[in-house]
């Protein structure tokens, strides 16, 4: 007979393809990887919000202030679904934003990078979400239950976000001289760092085998990074901007683009701490956290009174 | 003064009101005291950025020179600009947010269910669909006003503090000029004297509500209907109109 607390039968659960749910048995390690990574990216969603809200009281139209709003808004919402996919795991959203602010947790190293034109926020939209979809379609089928739902909502809304960053280059590279040169510093600042964003090589990444075996990463590093790749190539060269990459190639054969090597010092850099926006953005959180302190308060206050009130008069 | 050029400094300041209100609670974005907030006030200021887009358009519209919305929105001077001190004036801490948020909600609710019976269909369109998000803005401008007022010894403190600091930049919203009687005779405007007496009985009663303070009618702000402003627009006008000026011939 099957224990259902066994490793055992928990590994021929997701062999079989199933999803796991919040109160069902699951191995530490997994519990542990799983709050690791979605509040991982609760947090980068969050702290998205920063450089492209860096951009919108000067947002040059209605139009383009309202779908950068939007936009800012959708990234709080997920950064709000996860976390409650996370809290699923046992763990509360006071202790995960203690481990962000702490240095503790970590969140997607691209959002250490400033934002410096209008067209970062079309780079942003094209390079950093159309980067981040790719791996959020393969967690569409990741084991965890809350996890996977979270991603199916999460990616029809990036597919949009992914868009409207394409149309800012598009129209940009049809505009004036000007423009297509914010556009073409865009691409080269915002290139190398979007494909960092998948991670070391398979070979060299520490988190890679358990996820793969419990089923929670559905496709390595590398193998979505080219997806990536060979998705963004012709999308650049279509408007006209130049890849930033002197050697870049497309394989006949495999029909795949083969790019130089990666900078992986400056993507380790990068996460050790020393981007260009590393400690403004934890400040930037732990700042208004902290200004923010006695409207929580207030409201806890408030919902305290207001509830004896009620206990009183029942 | 022709009913066509009321009509057009008419509708230029509800839909200033709603650029610069959007533009004020945009600033916000990633500031707020806890995320949902973020989302809530992200979400008033889009509800006020699309008011603004359809209020300038019509604006653009009746004025018949071939100009877009951006034109107006993004082109002027400050001292074409007509939204109302309040409106302006900077979002301070949570409770400056509030405050002024419900100061301008209620008022709001009130003016543009009147608006929606405006002989103009354009205006009176604008407001039907502008009055279901008002009374989102007004709930929430509430709750909080609630909480603050009555929640922590701190929160009440800036709570009155705030409502007191902005309270001489809301008789304002009451003023009527030669715009407004014009357009009244055509049944185009709304009537501000009602609306200022019903006002002030729901602000009252929600203060009350909050333990806060009424404040005591002093000497009231007044200026933009003339195009005189706090110095806080020209700020919120240099960031806002940047690309647009320093670009002019791109489109974006």
């Amino acid at each position: 007979m099957h224990n259902e607390h066994s490793d055992t039968h928990f590994q021929s659960r997701i062999d079989n393809g199933e999803h796991i749910e919040a109160k069902d048995y699951m191995p530490e390690g997994y519990r542990k990887h799983l709050i690791r990574q979605i509040s991982q990216h609760a947090h980068s969603e969050v702290i998205g919000m920063q450089p492209e809200g860096n951009w919108i009281t000067r947002a040059p139209s209605l139009r383009a202030k309202q779908i950068l709003l939007a936009k800012i808004q959708d990234e709080g919402g997920h950064g709000l679904y996860l976390y409650s996919a996370a809290e699923t795991l046992g763990v509360s959203r006071a202790e995960l934003i203690e481990n962000l602010q702490s240095g503790k947790a970590k969140y997607s190293s691209i959002f250490n990078y400033p934002a410096l034109n209008w067209a970062d926020i079309g780079a942003i939209g094209w390079l950093v979400d159309g980067a981040a979809i790719v791996n959020q379609v393969s967690l569409q089928r990741t084991s965890y239950g809350p996890y996977s739902r979270a991603m199916v909502r999460i990616c029809k809304e990036e597919s949009f976000h992914q868009r409207q960053g394409y149309e800012i280059m598009t129209k940009m590279m049809r505009g004036t001289k000007d423009q297509q040169a914010m556009a073409q510093d865009a691409m080269n600042r915002w290139w190398w760092p979007s494909l960092m964003m998948f991670g070391p090589h398979d070979t060299d990444s520490p988190h890679s085998s358990d996820a793969v075996k419990w089923k929670i990463k559905r496709e390595t590093n590398d193998e979505l990074r080219q997806k990536f790749i060979d998705k963004t190539i012709p999308q650049a060269e279509l408007i006209g901007l130049t890849i930033p990459d002197n050697n870049f190639s497309l394989d006949e054969k495999t029909g795949h683009y083969k790019i130089s090597p990666i900078n992986w010092d400056e993507f380790y850099r990068v996460i050790a701490g020393h981007g260009p926006c590393n400690k403004q953005r934890v400040d930037h959180h732990i700042k208004f956290h902290e200004e923010g302190a006695w409207v929580r308060e207030a409201a806890v206050a408030y919902k305290q009174k207001h509830v004896k009130k009620e206990l009183e008069t029942a | 003064m022709t009913t066509k050029d009321a009509t057009y400094t008419y509708t230029l300041r509800l839909g200033d009101d709603a650029l610069i209100l959007g533009h004020r609670l945009s600033e916000l974005c990633s500031r707020g005291p806890i995320l949902e907030e973020d989302l809530a006030l992200t979400n008033v200021a889009l509800d006020m950025i699309g008011r603004a887009q359809a209020l300038l358009k019509y604006a653009a519209d009746i004025e018949g020179k071939g100009k877009t919305d951006d034109d107006i929105a993004y082109r002027r001077a400050e001292i074409n600009y007509c939204n109302h001190l309040l409106i302006e004036q900077p979002n301070g801490d949570f409770a400056h947010t509030i405050a002024r948020q419900l100061f301008v909600s209620v008022f709001e609710f009130l003016f543009y269910t009147e608006l929606e019976k405006s002989r103009d269909e354009t205006l009176a369109a604008i407001a039907s669909k502008t009055i279901k998000e008002i009374k989102y803005h007004m709930q929430h401008a509430i709750d909080w006003t609630l909480r603050l007022g009555d929640g922590t010894s701190e929160s009440h403190k800036r709570m009155q503090t705030a409502v007191n600091d902005l309270w001489m930049y809301t008789g304002e919203l009451f003023e009527m000029d030669e715009v407004d009687a014009q357009l009244m005779r055509d049944g185009i405007a709304v009537d501000l004297i009602p609306i200022k007496a019903q006002w002030h009985n729901d602000i009252k009663t929600v203060l009350n509500k909050a333990t806060l303070l009424m404040p005591e009618d002093t000497y009231m702000q007044t200026g933009s209907k003339k195009g005189i402003h706090t110095e806080n627009l020209g700020h919120i006008l240099s960031e806002m109109q940047y690309l647009q000026r320093a670009y002019p011939d791109a489109t974006w």
